[in-house]
């Protein structure tokens, strides 16, 4: 037997294929160059980390220094806080805004009247699409101590203004509470798109079983919706360093600081404001492996207990 | 057919639902109506807490301050530039790598996917990033606007799985008989079939354009190039406004004046995206629906 003919016979047809489809090539060409520039030469300047950045050597040619940025990191006496701060935020935020959806998407999906299941729809959509700055300007204007209209109301039952955002114990529920409002909605889609998805077989079944709508809720609807929960949970779960830096450093200010800076907003000024590159790239290198770490870990988690994952 | 009785538990549940979801539309709605009544009310009367249902005091003060600032109507220029551009760029790129890594016999495919799925998980993160703009000369350009941002990875899966299942294998076999390139194919056949994925496509990324400011605020240092949104952030957050805006009136007022002001930008800035809103609310959750679709 000749194992060596089909092998060029499939070289051939490659290199056929190539030919015919060069088109194919030329159309994601750009694009392929779009993400070198952006996102691939970025992974490659990761190394100033370890560097002694000049910016006449570039990345390549400026001198290793080994892990000095990472140690004057963690000797840092803002280390903790900003560690407790990110994961603090983060992990309110998946507790509290994680089910909201799903517990908004499971109510959706019993409303039999038409109008009102679209109406809620739209209305919950809206927040969505409003803009973080807008977002943190209507945060300011409604809790402002002297005209927002939370103190007004709350000076109906004579308690004293409150400057929620000068005070850093509110910082956490402002950030995670006004997450729900603008994402609740828009989150919920997906999972009624699961829902719409379930067998309506199993429905009539339960319905002949006498099941009680807690009871179908339970029994069919969420394991219908489970691998979905479970992906989201995941992508949840390697996203947990990176909560939103636009909206944390636009609620920031120096009454709240002790909660509100986390390791996103210190790295932004670190290396932006203060031009630190080696130092605030090394902050960001560390932030994106504990992520990747937490990414791996729940992935593997989830393929053992529940059958999805990632990849 | 038996009618079943409504249990209690059932009963319970009902209440519950309802009472669950009329409270979120209150929750959602009420703040933007306060904003719109707020933004034509005497600020007095707000400031005295007699603002709760119906404006007080109607006056357009506030908008007509606002129309009159030039750092507003540059902004919004300049949202417009860079929305448009910045989609369109965004179109182009996304379907021309969406058809490949649609077509089964593109060899590349699998390879280009995790090529770009990687970059949904790792990035050099915001310095190198910084450091390599500024070494390609867009630092305080209009262009870093729309270039850095050109092609999104969770948008181009989208666009891919609707030609996936819409544009089948053999429409293109039959066009290459007739002597059909690729390129002529997606041109000719693939994007007028791609209306509805298009439309999906250009609302996320008009929004994402319309309302960023992340990008401005690092590449950006002239104020001439400041996108809306950046303006914003000063009138809003940083409380900053233009002399200009509220020069004529006295220290007391100028308190009253600003909160007026500050109301109406938040409806100007947000109204383009709002009236639209209703109108392209289906292609949004379509676009949410394919995108959950796992391939």
């Amino acid at each position: 037997m000749n194992t060596a003919k089909p092998l060029k016979k499939r070289k051939v047809n490659a290199v056929r294929a190539i030919k015919r489809d060069y088109q194919l090539y030329l159309l994601v060409l750009p694009a392929i160059i779009y993400f070198l520039i952006f996102h691939y030469a970025p992974m490659y300047g990761l190394q100033i980390a370890f560097k002694d950045y000049h910016v006449l050597d570039g990345f390549t040619n400026s001198p290793w220094i080994g892990f000095k940025h990472f140690e004057r990191f963690f000797n840092n006496y803002q280390f903790w806080r900003l560690l407790k701060n990110t994961l603090g935020i983060s992990l309110f935020q998946l507790v509290a805004g994680f089910p909201i959806p799903i517990i908004l998407a499971l109510l959706l999906n019993q409303v039999k009247q038409k109008r009102f299941k679209k109406l809620v729809q739209t209305v919950t959509y809206i927040p969505h699409f409003i803009s973080v700055v807008v977002l943190v300007g209507m945060l300011n204007i409604f809790l402002s101590p002297s005209s927002g209209i939370i103190n007004t109301f709350l000076g109906l039952f004579d308690i004293k203004p409150i400057y929620f955002l000068g005070k850093p114990e509110y910082f956490k529920s402002i950030f995670v509470l006004s997450g729900v409002w603008q994402n609740a909605g828009w989150g919920s889609i997906i999972y009624l798109a699961a829902l719409s998805g379930i067998n309506p077989e199993l429905y009539e079944a339960a319905k002949v079983d006498g099941a009680s709508k807690f009871q179908i809720i339970k029994n069919i609807d969420l394991p219908g919706i489970l691998p979905t929960i479970m992906i989201l949970l995941i992508m949840n779960l390697g996203r947990i360093m990176n909560i939103g830096f636009q909206k944390a450093y636009l609620l920031q200010n120096s009454l709240n600081a002790p909660s509100s800076e986390i390791i996103q907003t210190y790295m932004y000024k670190i290396g932006i404001l203060q031009m630190e590159f080696e130092y605030s790239t090394a902050i960001s290198l560390f932030n994106t492996v504990i992520n990747v770490i937490l990414l791996v870990t729940a992935n593997k988690l989830s393929k053992k207990f529940s059958d999805s994952s990632l990849w | 057919m038996v009618k079943m009785k409504t249990s209690k538990g059932d009963l319970v549940f009902e209440i519950v639902k309802y009472s669950v979801l009329i409270l979120s539309l209150i929750a959602v709605l009420y703040p933007l109506y306060f904003i719109v009544i707020a933004s034509i009310s005497d600020p007095a009367a707000i400031n005295s807490g007699r603002v709760w249902w119906k404006p007080i005091g109607i006056n357009f003060e506030g908008f007509k301050r606002i129309f009159q600032d030039e750092l507003i109507w540059k902004g919004y220029a300049n949202t417009f530039l860079y929305t448009i551009v910045g989609t369109m760029i965004n179109i182009l790129l996304t379907m021309s790598l969406a058809y490949p890594l649609s077509r089964k016999n593109f060899r590349l495919g699998k390879y280009i996917m995790i090529f770009l799925l990687i970059t949904m998980y790792f990035n050099g993160g915001l310095i190198p990033r910084y450091l390599i703009v500024k070494k390609l000369n867009l630092l305080d350009t209009w262009q870093v606007m729309v270039l850095v941002n050109a092609v999104n990875v969770f948008n181009v899966i989208i666009a891919r799985t609707f030609l996936k299942n819409t544009i089948p294998e053999g429409l293109y076999e039959a066009a290459v008989i007739d002597g059909c390139t690729h390129i002529k194919f997606l041109l000719k056949i693939v994007l007028p079939l791609s209306k509805a994925i298009i439309a999906v496509l250009v609302l996320f990324y008009g929004v994402f354009h319309w309302n960023e400011y992340f990008t401005a605020l690092i590449y950006l240092r002239d104020e001439k190039l400041y996108p809306l949104q950046l303006v914003l952030r000063s009138i809003l957050i940083e409380n900053q406004m233009q002399d200009s805006m509220v020069s004529d009136v006295d220290m007391i007022q100028h308190q009253d004046v600003a909160e007026l002001i500050k109301y109406g930008v938040i409806i100007v800035s947000s109204l383009p995206v709002l009236i639209l809103y209703p109108f392209l609310q289906k292609y949004f959750v379509q676009g949410v629906m394919i995108g959950s679709v796992k391939g």
